[in-house]
């Protein structure tokens, strides 16, 4: 069961990967990082089993984090696209040096 | 300094006067003290302190020629006298004056007690470093009782001098400061214990030195000529400080007291005292103005009038031969450099004295013949006779200071008729002097005393110590450890033979050249001017009086020491008296020869009077004053006298050998090649274009790009996992 618990974390992850990588659009990249977030998730839950709660608990704090970053990424989104009437990131490159 | 200790608690001076010898510097520092603060007080509430305001005055006195430029004269105003003239003129001279009593008094009671150890005041420890223990010390024994009551004695003279002289100055206060400054480092100077505060002094006199030649620095020559004297006395700084490092290198103290038995450690005559001895000797060449150092001190009578003769006559330029005097034991063992000494000195009393025959500026004369006498003075010390060279130096310190004094007021007279006449030809020019004995009998007649005295015609001063010292010269010819050493190859006996023909030469030429200066100063037709003869008159008292009394020390000076010859009074007192100073050195120099046959020495005597009386008889048939014009009209000389008057082109050809050289240098390799190319160029300036192009470099990878950061932290978490994992 642990095992099929951990493949499935670890096809989510790179599913979540290659969606960050591959896509363009900021909102899908958002949901590929909550993917993997959940990914990991995953496997913390699976690995309880073995080790104690511990991992359940790191779960709500994990949850937790990813309610803050999604609030926080989010907002940032929705100015971007206020600012630039798109969430194309490839359009986006304020930070190039 | 209050808390002064006195570890020879058991000298015979520690309960005397002489344990506030510490008061001697201070009462100078003091002077100047009050006076700098007056001087920037003054500057302060009338705006900047500019000579060039009211330097119309006294600028004409040093370098008349040109001055056109500067309006001066066109005007009746007379500078009104600064409004803390009053003040100053007590304070200045005042301090010196009560540094002379202190100093009689020091002395009083030296002669009251047997001392053979140098009396030493520790103040405090200055440089505790490691094996080098330097103490701020003074020593007060018999060498420097003698030099410091000559600094204050004819100081006190020349300050009071100065009062009159500098009067209308507007700079008044700020002389004063300087003078004060100048006597607080030369008693810095001849009072310290050791080398190194010594060198403060040597320092510091360099310094004032420099302030008061450039005093008028609104004038581009003055400045000049300070800075020529400041330049060429660090190189020969450069060597007092190598000889310094030698001899605590070698012998392991700087200190005075001990040096005879430290020095012990060094072979007699080897190369490393030898070193030590031309090192500090180069120190002397500078501030004593020896070939080949010498050039400063001619220009440097830029200067007011009582500085060339307070500084550049009677105490700071023999700073050298007192230094020697104070070596005379590290001296003694290096019969090399000694030699070096007397023939380098007897080449510039010649050198000296020819140029001084065909100068026309009053005070070009005095300056060269400062030089000459200086050579004498080293010639002595250098053949060790080293009560010779210090007694040369006080009766040089009597009539030199006295001559420069007297000529200070001729120039003031001159200047002052000149200024009448709103005129602006040179007052220090001897072609427009002439007949100056009817309107300035009394300084005629002290001129007089001094020129017969530097002539060497007895009984004036410079006859005995001038003849003491080619007496000796002779005498160490014949034996002693110099007659068997050699210098380049040369045999030592035959050396001082040179420098004693050199010696004579050189008093032949200084009577005639002092002869002719006297001439065409005083005597002869007047050429001052016809609307200018009714405002010459004498300089008031305040000037004449400080020329009385150095005529009387000029006139009676040789009876310090008398010669066993001449016992018409005490015999060889200035001789006893340093004796436990440089007795062993003199000893030891003169080795076992026996002293020159009473006969040989009458013939010596006779020789040396015989040619100074021949050299004014000369003077006196050859020049025809009557025969001269005003300087304006004067022709250009011509074939040697030329060369003469031009100083041999010494000036021409240190600027073509040495300044033009080092300014190309600096120019093109230090300034453009090592500073402009590689310190600013490759270092300054290549390290920041570096910097900016790897900033360029990593900024070409912040595209801003998301994708492409994600891209790059996934295969670095995927090469990082790959290495731990494979490692494993």
């Amino acid at each position: 069961m642990l095992a099929e618990s951990l493949a499935l974390s670890a096809a989510l992850f790179a599913i979540g990967v290659v969606g960050v990588l591959t896509r363009r659009n900021a909102m899908i990249v958002f949901m590929c990082v909550e993917l993997m977030l959940n990914a990991v998730n995953l496997s913390f839950v699976a690995l309880s089993r073995l080790y104690g709660a511990t991992g359940q608990v790191f779960v709500i704090f994990v949850m937790t984090v990813a309610a803050a970053e999604a609030a926080v990424g989010l907002a940032i989104v929705i100015a971007i696209f206020r600012h630039k009437q798109t969430v194309d990131l490839q359009n986006i490159n304020l930070l190039r040096g | 300094m209050m808390n002064a200790q006195i570890p020879e608690t058991g000298h015979p001076l520690a309960d005397t006067v002489a344990r506030f010898v510490w008061l001697l510097p201070l009462l100078p520092l003091l002077g100047f003290v009050v006076n700098g603060a007056l001087a920037l007080s003054a500057a302060a509430k009338i705006g900047p302190d500019d000579p060039s305001a009211g330097q119309d005055h006294h600028n004409a006195h040093d370098h008349a020629a040109g001055h056109d430029d500067h309006g001066h004269g066109h005007d009746d105003h007379h500078p009104a006298r600064h409004k803390y003239a009053g003040i100053v003129s007590l304070v200045g001279p005042g301090v010196l004056l009560a540094a002379f009593g202190l100093a009689v008094a020091m002395f009083l009671a030296m002669r009251g007690v047997k001392m053979e150890e140098p009396f030493v005041l520790q103040l405090f420890r200055w440089m505790p470093v490691g094996d080098l223990k330097i103490n701020a010390a003074f020593q007060l024994d018999q060498l420097s009782m003698v030099m410091v009551l000559i600094i204050t004695g004819v100081g006190t003279l020349i300050h009071i001098f100065s009062v009159g002289y500098m009067q209308d100055d507007p700079g008044y206060p700020r002389y004063f400061a300087y003078l004060n400054l100048f006597v607080f480092f030369m008693l810095l100077l001849v009072l310290g214990a050791n080398y190194p505060l010594m060198f403060v002094g040597w320092e510091g006199v360099g310094l004032c030195s420099y302030l008061l030649i450039g005093f008028w620095f609104s004038e581009e020559a003055n400045a000049n000529a300070g800075k020529k004297a400041f330049i060429v006395n660090r190189i020969g700084d450069f060597g007092f400080l190598v000889a310094m490092f030698l001899l605590f290198a070698n012998v392991g103290t700087l200190d005075y007291a001990g040096m005879a038995e430290a020095a012990q450690k060094l072979p007699m005559g080897g190369t490393v005292i030898t070193a030590i001895c031309l090192f500090f000797f180069v120190g002397c060449t500078g501030k004593s103005a020896q070939i080949p150092l010498y050039v400063w001190l001619p220009d440097a009578m830029a200067g007011p009038t009582p500085v060339s003769a307070l500084i550049h006559a009677a105490t700071m330029v023999t700073a050298g031969v007192y230094l020697i005097a104070r070596s005379s034991i590290l001296f003694s063992m290096a019969p090399v450099a000694s030699l070096t000494v007397a023939l380098v000195g007897g080449l510039t009393a010649l050198f000296a004295a020819t140029i001084g025959l065909k100068q026309w500026d009053i005070k070009k004369v005095l300056a060269y013949s400062t030089v000459s006498q200086l050579g004498y003075m080293f010639v002595g010390v250098g053949v060790g006779a080293y009560t010779a060279g210090v007694f040369h130096l006080m009766t040089h310190a009597f009539f030199k200071a006295l001559l420069f004094l007297g000529s200070g007021s001729v120039i003031f007279a001159m200047h002052r008729a000149y200024h009448a006449t709103h005129n602006h030809d040179d007052a220090q020019d001897m072609r427009n002097m002439g007949g100056l004995k009817k309107f300035m009998p009394v300084t005629w007649a002290l001129m007089w005393i001094a020129t017969l005295a530097i002539a060497g015609i007895p009984p004036f001063a410079g006859f005995f110590s001038k003849d003491e010292i080619l007496g000796t010269v002779f005498a160490r010819a014949n034996a002693g450890p110099l007659s068997t050493a050699t210098l380049l190859g040369v045999p030592g006996h035959v050396v001082l033979l040179i420098v004693y023909v050199i010696g004579l030469a050189s008093a032949l030429l200084t009577a005639i050249y002092m002869t002719r200066m006297m001439i065409y100063t005083f005597h002869g037709p007047n050429r001052t001017g016809d609307a200018e003869r009714a405002h010459l008159a004498e300089a008031p008292w305040i000037m004449t009086g400080p020329l009385v009394v150095l005529g009387v020390l000029s006139a009676f000076g040789g009876w310090l020491n008398l010669p066993e010859l001449l016992p018409i009074g005490p015999i060889g007192t200035l001789e006893h008296w340093l004796e436990p100073v440089v007795g062993v050195a003199t000893a030891r120099m003169a080795g076992s020869g026996e002293h020159v046959a009473a006969n040989t020495e009458w013939v010596l005597i006779g020789v040396a009077v015989a040619i100074a009386v021949i050299g004014m008889s000369v003077a006196f048939a050859r020049l025809k004053p009557a025969a001269l014009v005003q300087k304006s009209a004067s022709p250009a000389s011509e074939g040697f006298a030329k060369v003469l008057e031009h100083k041999y082109y010494v000036d021409e050809l240190y600027d073509d050998a040495i300044v033009q050289p080092v300014k190309g240098i600096s120019t093109t390799v230090l300034w453009k090649g090592v500073d402009a190319g590689i310190i600013d160029g490759l270092f300054v300036n290549g390290s920041a274009a570096v910097t900016r192009a790897m900033g360029w470099m990593g900024s070409q990878l912040q595209s801003g790009q998301v994708g492409t950061y994600a891209w790059v932290l996934v295969i670095g978490v995927l090469a990082l996992l790959g290495a731990f994992t494979s490692s494993r």
